[in-house]
């Protein structure tokens, strides 16, 4: 199964709707007013996301033709834009977005096995979204947080200094709906020397 | 002029110019895929790598501006090994599937990795295979080939002015395609095929069948609009397997429309081969003498005098000419080529000229279009316009109904009678005509079709005085002839006063009082009905409506059957290559009516093609000229005076069937039904 972010194609669904929503539509008038006059596609990327995080996480045909509309720029350039970034989703994800950095320093300190764990807790493989929709388990390139190797980022907040204990108990607490800590999970403060006990 | 070294040569090259333009003057080839000189600089193929002293690394020479004192080497061992690299990198997920390939031949990937390439493949990997995308009837993808060049993007973006086309995804995963792989709607979508350096988007109609070099190349004229785009036929027995457009930045540039390329499977469909003739409602084949003799004795009953000749969208010099000097051979003058009823002004050939020039247009920064649609009269033409519009900000208005012209336009009127604001000076737009510097005005046939249509010319021609659109150095007058024959039909007389001011009243009076007969030059854009008492000769190639009336046919030539003459929208003497025989008995026009005359008691003089030709030159020598703009000749027919309401509407219904040839045409009739059916 494919990253949802790295999906070129775009399917046709009536039952998908998009319009933008009132807040966000204030939103989109003060993002477009960043940019000089004439040159609103400029918003183009800051659109799509806000119209991803009011979408529950990934574009619709119908979110992008109005991000397209909104900015009057023809759909394909809107739509290559979108399928450039693999932050842009083309497909439904699950509550909780999972991606798991694979990049060399969290490889060596051991993200096949927070991948493991991964599948095992949330029942999907990889690329693929729970069938009670909570998660979606991606592998990403590097997130920029290697000094606390290996992390993993969930929706917007990194969760750093993993292992096998922690990342698990991590999970059934989001599986459960529980209280979760971001960043590190061994108390390490930024990117700090870990203090020895 | 500044000064650039190129392997040791010092040449002097301007400013704005990139090194590869100044490797090209220097004549040192660079290769090539993603550099095209019509479209923007992307940069992204890296094949044109040269070596630039002091440097620590090639450069891509498309798109690195030239400077004074550069020293620029393009055959050194870097150079080749840079270039071999990018080789190797292209042909890693390339396919080898050159044998079954259209493209097999006349592939610049395949002519480069000639030079550039390794004999073998030093990949153990799968090649990526990409699926195919749908583009429409005309255009047929095979993506994995694809290069991600993005010239067809940049076509379709900068020239065609749709933005279809798009490359999603990135690195391995791009793909080109159009938003959810609907067909491409523009008229110009078959030249993504020519720019395509491999063979990734193909001809679908040509789809297998044919090698490059099994074709036979013939340089001509494209008829099926007035611009008469330089075309090449390939051609393989009698069959004319494909048309591709030929450099010519006074006409086409690089361009051909969709028409030119693929109306061409109309040539051999429905074709008239023998002569016929009506027996009880039922046309029957017979023999050319029994067809002549049949005709002769036809006009000798009827009234020789009464004989009449319409000319239709293909009527080439030769034909209009005999048919003309055969009919004053019977003392009739009962000739006309204005079957739309298109108006001029006799002895003013500015009357009916693209007087600016066609290239013109690219200089232009206001342009008011009266009553054409230029995008399906001329599609060529249009992306000119277009040109102009994103080069010079150029502003245009248009008086006609709304229309998608590919540029921004203001709207002024439905109605011609807005003129009269024009030139009352109450219009918004007047402003954009005062202070442009090169202002055009583009008149269309379908401002000028009905009875007010002269005294639409004589206001416009006004407006033209008054606004400095024409003076002494520019003349910005411009009518839009539609098909390639009418500049030349008016510009040897092929019309008659008979039939001025409104064509079908008059000719059903003509066709009731003298039942006479009447001789269609392929002519089938005709209200038959008003010819009901006449007896109709159709001398064409088509079977279309004229030749379902017809009494009797006599079976001419298509366009690549015979070398013909044509005067195209400025005025420009153009020629015709032939570049096979007819098909099956048919003969050409000037023949037939040689023929014909020799049943009269007069007969027509010349022999042979050279000795029509020289009579013809005699007559008009200006004819004599070929491919040269002629002198420009004045506007001073304006007259101002008060034009009534009359609601213009664009009598091209159907760009892609307009004449007999594409109407018997089944790509057209796919294009019809995917492209313009579905948006209605």
């Amino acid at each position: 199964m494919k990253h949802p972010g790295l999906i070129n194609s775009i399917k046709d669904n009536e039952k998908d709707l998009f319009e933008w929503s009132e807040t966000n539509f204030l939103k989109v008038k003060k993002i477009i007013e960043k940019y000089p006059s004439g040159r609103k596609q400029s918003a183009v990327i800051p659109l799509l996301d806000l119209a991803q995080r009011q979408n529950k996480g990934w574009l619709n045909k119908k979110a992008l033709e109005k991000v397209a509309e909104t900015l009057s720029m023809s759909f394909i350039r809107v739509l290559e834009v979108a399928t450039f970034y693999s932050m842009f989703n083309l497909k439904p994800i699950g509550k909780n977005y999972i991606q798991i950095c694979r990049t060399t320093p969290c490889w060596l300190r051991g993200s096949d096995k927070l991948l493991n764990i991964a599948k095992e807790v949330t029942g999907c493989s990889l690329g693929e979204t729970s069938k009670d929709k909570r998660f979606t388990v991606v592998e990403v390139e590097c997130l920029g947080a290697c000094c606390n190797a290996p992390m993993v980022q969930i929706n917007d907040d990194y969760f750093e200094d993993l292992n096998e204990d922690n990342f698990k108990r991590l999970l059934i607490n989001l599986k459960d709906d529980k209280e979760i800590s971001k960043g590190s999970q061994i108390g390490r403060l930024s990117s700090n020397p870990k203090r020895k006990n | 002029m500044p000064k650039i070294t190129i392997n040791n040569k010092v040449i002097d090259f301007q400013d704005g110019m990139t090194v590869m333009q100044a490797c090209e003057l220097a004549d040192v080839e660079i290769p090539r895929f993603c550099y095209h000189d019509k479209l923007s600089i992307a940069g992204n193929c890296r094949m044109c790598l040269v070596e630039m002293e002091k440097s620590p690394k090639p450069i891509a020479s498309c798109a690195m501006p030239a400077a004074e004192g550069m020293n620029i080497k393009t055959n050194t061992e870097l150079v080749k090994k840079a270039r071999q690299g990018v080789m190797e990198f292209l042909l890693i997920n390339h396919p080898l599937d050159c044998p079954i390939c259209d493209q097999g031949g006349e592939c610049d990937l395949q002519d480069q990795a000639l030079h550039y390439g390794f004999d073998k493949s030093r990949y153990e990997e799968n090649k990526r295979a990409v699926k195919n995308k749908y583009m429409g009837p005309l255009v047929s993808t095979i993506m994995t080939r694809c290069i991600h060049c993005t010239r067809c993007v940049r076509f379709s973006t900068e020239i065609a002015g749709v933005d279809d086309i798009g490359l999603l995804g990135r690195g391995e995963n791009a793909e080109i395609t159009t938003y959810l792989e609907k067909t491409i709607e523009s008229e110009l979508s078959g030249n993504v095929i020519d720019l395509c350096p491999v063979g990734a988007l193909t001809n679908k109609p040509y789809a297998f069948q044919s090698r490059p070099w099994e074709l036979k190349k013939t340089e001509s004229v494209d008829v099926f609009d007035g611009m008469g785009a330089s075309i090449r036929i390939d051609s393989k027995g009698k069959n004319v397997l494909r048309v591709l457009p030929r450099l010519n930045e006074e006409i086409n540039e690089e361009w051909i429309n969709d028409k030119t390329r693929f109306a061409i499977d109309g040539l051999s469909r429905q074709r008239l081969d023998k002569p016929y003739i009506k027996i009880d409602n039922k046309l029957e084949a017979t023999s050319w003498d029994t067809a002549l003799k049949l005709v002769a004795s036809e006009i000798k009953k009827r009234g020789a005098e009464n004989t009449s000749a319409f000319s239709g969208k293909f009527s080439d010099i030769e034909s209009l000419y005999s048919t003309k000097n055969f009919l004053n051979l019977l003392n009739s003058e009962f000739y006309d080529c204005r079957f739309d009823n298109t108006q001029f002004i006799p002895g003013h050939r500015s009357s009916y000229l693209f007087n600016s020039s066609i290239q013109k247009i690219d200089e232009a920064d206001a342009i008011l279009i009266i009553g054409s649609n230029p995008k399906w009269e001329a599609a060529v033409l249009n992306s000119r316009i277009r040109k102009a519009y994103l080069n010079n900000n150029c502003k245009i208005a248009l008086i006609g109904p709304k229309i998608n012209l590919t540029y921004k336009y203001t709207h002024l009127s439905n109605d011609i009678s807005y003129l009269n604001n024009i030139l009352n000076e109450k219009s918004d737009f007047l402003e954009h005509l005062k202070n442009a510097k090169n202002p055009l005005m583009l008149i269309g046939s379908s401002a000028i079709n009905y009875n007010d249509g002269i005294e639409i010319l004589k206001i416009c021609a006004e407006i033209c005085n008054k606004l400095n659109i024409v003076n002494e150095s520019e003349n910005g007058f411009n009518i839009l002839n539609q098909n390639i024959s009418r500049v030349g039909a008016l510009d040897i007389g092929f019309y008659s006063k008979n039939f001025d001011r409104d064509f079908k009243v008059s000719l059903t009076k003509h066709i009731r009082d003298t039942n006479p007969v009447v001789f269609l030059l392929g002519l089938d854009e005709i209200n038959f009905s008003s010819l009901k008492d006449s007896f109709i000769i159709y001398v064409g190639h088509h079977g279309d409506e004229g030749a379902n009336n017809a009494d009797i046919i006599l079976p001419s030539p298509a366009f690549p059957e015979k070398t013909s003459t044509f005067v195209n929208i400025e005025g420009r003497v153009l020629q015709t290559t032939k570049c096979f025989n007819p098909i099956g008995e048919a003969k050409e026009e000037w023949k037939i009516f040689r023929a014909l005359s020799q049943e009269f008691k007069d007969q027509l003089k010349f022999n042979n093609l050279k000795e029509l030709r020289q009579e013809i030159i005699k007559k008009f020598p200006h004819l004599n000229q070929l491919n040269i703009l002629p002198n420009k000749s004045e506007v001073n027919f304006g007259k101002s005076h008060i034009i009534d309401n009359n609601e213009i509407e664009y009598n091209i219904k159907n760009f892609y069937m307009t004449d007999s040839i594409s109407r018997a045409s089944v790509n057209m009739a796919n294009c019809t039904k995917e492209i313009l059916n579905r948006v209605a």
